[in-house]
């Protein structure tokens, strides 16, 4: 398993990877922890003349507590999402999808940039940035836009980012609603959800998303006002109507449209018990 | 494509070779450098055979380009033996209670289960079961592996103990 070769850059600034962003082309990519993107090198699914390690950019490490938003580097690991006391009781949502993602191992190198930025729908931090509402930096030749979560993904593996953009950061708008849970059904430690519900609910609001049930993390607006409005059972229906889940190795369409059911109605029950 | 100066403080030691920055750091400790404690078991960051220790921090050096731990501290099986040579305290304890068969997998469990017991020195069964959920072993059925991690964990604060 032998990746096709590239030149390797470790640039120090968000500037300077831009710069050969820019000056590369399509011919360039970013790595941040590598745990999705080298595996697909390994396969020669992705080849590039040219990778641009983020790893020695200090400024996108940062985790920063504002009065109005929490902003998290893309280069912060899921493990420090996890050992982040500040973060997990501002945003406990975030500790609880960290921790059921993949194993410590990988947890140690991927980040949380690269997990919303590459566009896997089997990801579980899209969904999660989804239901909170979250934006994204992009920063590029031409200066720096925010996305929401809710806008950046087009299909598998294809977002609003260009090529020559990087994804520097998240901005979670504060507060958050007291009620959480992110359900998570898998085969075993390590796979990708066959389904996935994050649940948000608190002050009359609600905020549902799904993971790995369509070609893009999936958001529903329709849900999220039926479960606002107390109506489980309207929130699961519309639910189903948004979500298109495609039958592969983690089983038939049917089957993880009820498995879909199922996580979201879990959610939903955890999430109201934590309600404050 | 050329070569890179790859250097790396390993087990204590500075060393340096050159290689291409697509090499997997697995293959670089193996091949360049003839560290043959850590295994390539799956080669797809499932099995946890080629786990080491960079920065401090558990990683599968099957998915990390030798280009990324350029400059890094890399801890491999073969720098957790005492001193004078003979077993550490989770190499014994995994000999004393049959935490292995084969064999295969065992730097990398031991190479986790020591970083795992500097996270969390007090472990639960469920908590080292959780902590090395990135080990997979063939073998064992992974009850005697908990059990030499628990006895490491009793052995290393009893000896910190003893100490203070």
């Amino acid at each position: 398993m032998i990746p096709s070769g590239f030149e390797y850059h470790r640039p120090e600034n968000v500037s300077s990877a831009v710069e050969i962003l820019k000056k590369h082309g399509d011919d360039a990519r970013v790595i941040a922890g590598g745990h999705s993107l080298v595996p697909l090198m390994k396969l020669r699914m992705a080849e590039m003349a040219h990778l641009v390690d983020l790893q020695e950019i200090a400024e996108l490490r940062r985790i920063s507590f504002n009065r109005d938003n929490v902003v998290i580097g893309a280069m912060t690991t899921q493990a420090e999402i996890v050992s982040n006391g500040q973060l997990s009781s501002l945003i406990p949502i975030l500790r609880e999808t960290a921790l059921l993602i993949s194993d410590p191992q990988v947890r140690n190198m991927g980040t949380m940039g690269g997990n919303v930025a590459h566009g896997d729908p089997g990801n579980d931090m899209p969904a999660v940035m989804q239901c909170l509402d979250a934006g994204y930096t992009l920063s590029g030749p031409d200066g720096t836009r925010t996305v929401k979560a809710r806008d950046f993904y087009e299909s598998a593996y294809f977002t609003v980012r260009s090529d020559d953009e990087i994804l520097t950061g998240i901005t979670i708008p504060m507060p958050v609603m007291s009620g959480y849970a992110y359900e998570k059904q898998k085969r075993k430690i390590g796979d990708y959800a066959i389904a996935a519900a994050a649940v948000l609910i608190g002050d009359g609001k609600a905020s549902v998303a799904f993971t790995n049930l369509s070609d893009t993390p999936v958001w529903s607006a329709s849900a999220s006002r039926a479960l606002a409005s107390g109506s489980i059972e309207q929130c699961v229906d519309c639910a189903m109507d948004a979500i298109e889940p495609q039958s592969d190795i983690r089983g038939p369409a049917e089957f993880k449209k009820h498995v879909a059911k199922v996580v979201l109605r879990r959610a939903i029950h955890k999430a109201m018990e934590r309600t404050k | 494509m050329s070569k890179m100066h790859v250097k790396l403080n390993l087990n204590g030691r500075e060393v340096e070779d050159l290689a291409e920055p697509r090499t997997l750091l697995i293959h670089f400790l193996r091949e360049n450098l003839n560290v043959t404690g850590p295994h390539i078991g799956c080669e797809t960051s499932h099995c946890g055979a080629c786990t080491v220790d960079m920065n401090g921090k558990s990683v599968k050096s099957c998915t990390i380009f030798v280009a990324q731990s350029n400059g890094a501290d890399v801890t491999t099986v073969e720098g957790l033996a005492n001193p004078d040579g003979s077993p550490g305290v989770l190499q014994e304890m995994f000999r004393e209670h049959h935490g292995l068969q084969c064999g295969f997998c065992t730097p990398g469990m031991i190479t986790r289960a020591h970083r795992f017991l500097q996270e969390c020195p007090n472990p639960t069964e469920e908590e080292v079961r959780f902590g090395m959920a990135g080990n997979l072993c063939r073998c064992t059925g992974y009850q005697n592996i908990v059990k030499a991690v628990m006895a490491a964990a009793d052995q290393i604060n009893s000896q910190k103990e003893a100490v203070t």
